[in-house]
């Protein structure tokens, strides 16, 4: 499998299934892993990165989960090809750098994926659709036990799973959710959110497009402690918040429906419009009322469109999947158009 | 809101961190969040943009004097070279600069005991691959000294290995 066999792909974490995923895009988990006597990434040479990251990937490959899986070595990738793996959410920015060593593995269905030598010689990364945290995790939890059969892992009784950064010592844990809340944003509640889940051990924060402002509504929500709490710990405090906002998010929303349901429709039509029509449109503005029309979709406004078909859009419509999609490099301008031919064609516009 | 860093920019990016029920807000730009983590944009952790903020405790104030400049065995690092980068040179640091780290970890996480999943110690891929390299320099010695039913037979077990170990093309 090459990088452009995963471009048509419908990744599985744009589904749209799992639970509450009329709230929640997807769910993460990633642990941090490194090969006991093995300089950490930014103390080895070329050399012994390039060493370690044979050793990890002979190791994956014993994994029957991996038979298929599609093995890509960074330094043969173009600029797009790795903004284009960042958009899918496989590789972080991190690992866009100083690619000469690095690696990355994905599973058939673009459940499991691991970069090797990021910050630390493995992270492993299970990716779901809608409000799945322990599904993923259970998955992650096996994989990493089946691999630790292949290669001693660095780890100490005292401070458990050593990693290059000590914000992820201990577990070497982190799980995130990505939500979307339209509605809190509209009721400006999401200020006070920052407050509150800051002294819950867990980190909120917005996420962005291509430009520098705050795409609206979509938040990642992560543990930010990974010592001292065992997994379940982790898992279930961010589980218990999530399910929180989840609620709030969905209360907020009936009220809205409620009181000023013709907002809500506004919103979400002028949006669905807009983008039907335009004929330019740029990946900021895109975003924004791509959520308003996953809201329509989510309250039943918007008919014969799923909350697949709406992800898909969302992730299809950045700049490098279009131009991995057209087959070549796209400039700003013509990156424009293409991005309103796509979503015009797939939400059934002129 | 403004950028805490700049304060020219609008804050688009808040940070937390909570320490001893303290809880420390840092309102940033994107372009202050942006140079102090290549991270930002994408979905994983915050490691990085966390140890370009973090204070590195007590140490740092009081002088290189108050920690002694142990190397790792490991690899060479000193703390004070932790320090600078934020990133830690290999598994042996934790043992060499227990004690800072040991705060730096409370300062981070409030605690500093792992309560948690342990990994089982398998090692067939690192002793494969070390056995091929043994065997290898074995057959070498045995061509040389031409004992040349031996060499044979560990030819064999090498290429035995060497299909186990064999990479698929990819
Ligand atoms: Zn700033
Ligand atoms: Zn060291």
């Amino acid at each position: 499998m090459s990088i452009d066999a995963l471009v048509s792909k419908k990744s599985e974490w744009l589904k749209g299934e799992g639970s509450k995923a009329n709230v929640v895009m997807s769910s993460r988990v990633r642990l941090a892993r490194n090969i006991e006597g093995q300089l950490f990434y930014d103390r080895a040479s070329d050399e012994q990165r390039d060493g370690t990251r044979r050793t990890v990937s002979l190791a994956v490959k014993r994994l029957e989960r991996f038979s298929n899986a599609f093995f890509l070595d960074m330094r043969d990738t173009s600029d797009v090809d790795r903004k284009f793996l960042l958009e899918r959410h496989l590789i972080s920015k991190e690992h866009m750098q100083d690619v000469q060593t690095k690696g990355l593995v994905v599973d058939e269905n673009e459940v499991v994926s691991l970069m090797l030598n990021e910050e630390d010689h493995i992270r492993l990364q299970v990716l779901r659709s809608g409000f799945s945290v322990m599904e993923a995790w259970s998955l992650a939890d096996a994989i990493d036990t089946e691999l630790s059969h292949h290669l001693p892992f660095d780890y100490s009784r005292k401070f458990g799973y050593l990693t290059s950064c000590p914000t992820n010592t201990g577990t070497g844990l982190r799980a995130s959710v990505m939500l979307h809340l339209p509605a809190m944003v509209m009721a400006s509640q999401v200020e006070s959110l920052y407050e509150a889940i800051s002294k819950l051990g867990l980190t909120m924060r917005g996420f962005y497009g291509e430009g520098t402002e705050a795409l609206g509504d979509f938040f990642q929500i992560s543990n930010q402690v990974a010592l001292g709490s065992s997994e379940m710990d982790i898992l279930d405090n961010l589980e218990r918040i999530v399910q929180k906002i989840i609620a709030s998010e969905e209360s907020t929303r009936e009220e809205f429906l409620k009181k000023k349901k013709e907002e809500f429709e506004d919103r979400v039509f002028r949006s669905f419009g807009t983008l039907k029509s335009a004929r330019i449109i740029t990946s900021g503005e895109a975003i924004k009322l791509l959520s308003a029309v996953r809201l329509g979709v989510e309250l039943g406004f918007i008919k014969g469109i799923s909350t697949a078909e709406v992800n898909e859009v969302l992730i299809f419509s950045q700049s490098a999947h279009l131009q991995k999609l057209s087959g070549q490099e796209l400039g700003r301008y013509e990156r424009d158009v293409k991005r309103a031919d796509l979503i015009r064609k797939k939400l059934g516009g002129e | 809101m403004k950028c805490d860093l700049c304060g020219k920019n609008d804050a688009t990016v808040h940070l937390t961190e909570v320490v001893n029920d303290k809880v420390t807000k840092l309102h940033l730009c994107e372009r202050c969040a942006k140079d102090k983590s290549e991270e930002m944009h994408s979905h994983f952790g915050l490691s990085d943009l966390l140890s370009g903020l973090m204070d590195f405790g007590p140490a740092i104030e009081n002088s290189a004097e108050a920690i002694p400049l142990v190397k790792c065995a490991g690899c060479g690092m000193t703390y004070q070279d932790f320090q600078k980068t934020g990133r830690l040179g290999c598994g042996k640091c934790y043992e060499t600069f227990e004690k800072n780290l040991g705060e730096l970890l409370r300062k981070i996480h409030g605690a500093d005991r792992h309560i948690g999943k342990m990994p089982f110690k398998g090692e067939s891929v690192l002793k494969d691959q070390e056995d091929l390299k043994r065997l290898k320099n074995d057959l070498a010695k045995l061509i040389r000294e031409e004992e040349f039913e031996k060499a044979v037979l560990l030819r064999d077990r090498i290429k035995e290995l060497e299909t186990k170990l064999e990479v698929k093309p990819e």
